[in-house]
């Protein structure tokens, strides 16, 4: 059996601070290069290798992630 | 199978704590508070105690933790919030009363009200949050400073013979016969959350036995502080903060 994920940020109340990105097993997330209204680079899903095992949310100090994940 | 397909209400698995407030947290990017308030929001959803739960928040950065999470706080003078948090567990005995302090806050200006609600054997939960400086006010040394670190009030690093050496607090009270579960945790990976989230339950549950004080010291990190950026403060802690300050439970009565 295998999982899909997918995340859903919140882009306008993430800080960009990165901690996601160094988490994530699978490198499916990486900051974006456009910034939000406070002018940081928040974080962004990247790829379809997600496996939505909740790494990156569980680190993430703003609750900004939500993680999404099936049975495939 | 698409991401619009995954993204459905009935498959999440992770999202923002019930308890967690929408109001941005004004913590710096990367702050280790943001995660250890949502591990406490978690803990005290699960458990249903969310009508029966009194926080007391400290001074320093979390002073505002009563923006953030959805309970009843009270709001203690520095160092003072064991003092405060013995008076309203005596008074409603009842309820379930922690406290929520910095390095700054519990191991300096509070290091009498700490020891001696210790010693007291009082029923509450203390989250004690140590990153070996003073965020707030500007990076300066704090008691938990390591040897050697570079702060704006030790800037050629600390200094045993000028500045005394590191205090580890969870150590010297695992001697007091009032304390029954001391635990030091860390949030820098998934699975050090997941440690720590089951580390402030064990606490919360023991407050409610009656048996004495639960201390659950979070090592975390200051990436401001520090001149860091987050990641990087991370693994600056696992390397040099981890050795004066070891992850494990250190006192258990009940094991």
């Amino acid at each position: 059996m295998a999982f899909k994920g997918a995340i859903e940020i919140d882009a306008q109340h993430c800080k960009g601070c990165g901690v996601c990105v160094a988490n994530c097993p699978t490198g499916s997330i990486s900051l974006s290069r456009m910034v939000n209204g406070k002018g940081y680079n928040y974080a962004e899903m990247v790829g379809d290798a997600c496996i939505g095992c909740s790494a990156c949310a569980l680190v993430c100090p703003d609750s900004v992630i939500t993680v999404y994940r099936v049975k495939i | 199978m698409d991401t619009a397909d995954i993204k459905k209400p009935e498959n999440i698995v992770y999202r923002k704590p019930a308890l967690i407030t929408d109001n941005v947290m004004h913590y710096c990017p990367g702050c280790s508070h943001g995660v250890v308030h949502k591990l406490i929001a978690e803990v005290i959803d699960e458990m249903g105690i969310q009508e029966s739960t009194i926080g007391i928040c400290p001074v320093g950065c979390s002073v505002f933790a009563y923006n953030y999470i959805d309970i009843d706080w009270e709001e203690a003078a520095h160092g003072r919030a064991p003092a405060l948090a013995t008076a309203t567990k005596r008074l409603c005995p009842d309820k379930h009363v922690f406290t929520y302090q910095g390095d700054g806050d519990l191991a300096s200006i509070g290091t009498a009200e700490i020891i001696h609600a210790c010693s007291r054997g009082e029923n509450i939960v203390v989250i004690f949050i140590n990153n070996g400086i003073y965020g707030m006010t500007g990076g300066q040394m704090a008691p938990t400073t390591l040897i050697g670190m570079k702060t704006s009030t030790t800037p050629y690093g600390r200094d045993p013979k000028l500045n005394g050496f590191p205090m580890v607090i969870a150590d010297m009270i695992s001697h007091l016969d009032g304390t029954a579960f001391i635990t030091r945790q860390s949030v820098h990976t998934a699975a050090a959350v997941r440690k720590a989230k089951s580390a402030i339950r064990k606490a919360f549950e023991y407050s409610e036995k009656n048996i004495g004080l639960s201390f659950v010291e979070i090592v975390s990190t200051c990436n401001s502080g520090w001149k860091m950026n987050p990641v990087d403060a991370n693994k600056w802690m696992v390397e040099n903060m981890f050795r004066k300050y070891p992850i494990g439970d250190i006192k258990d009565i009940l094991k």
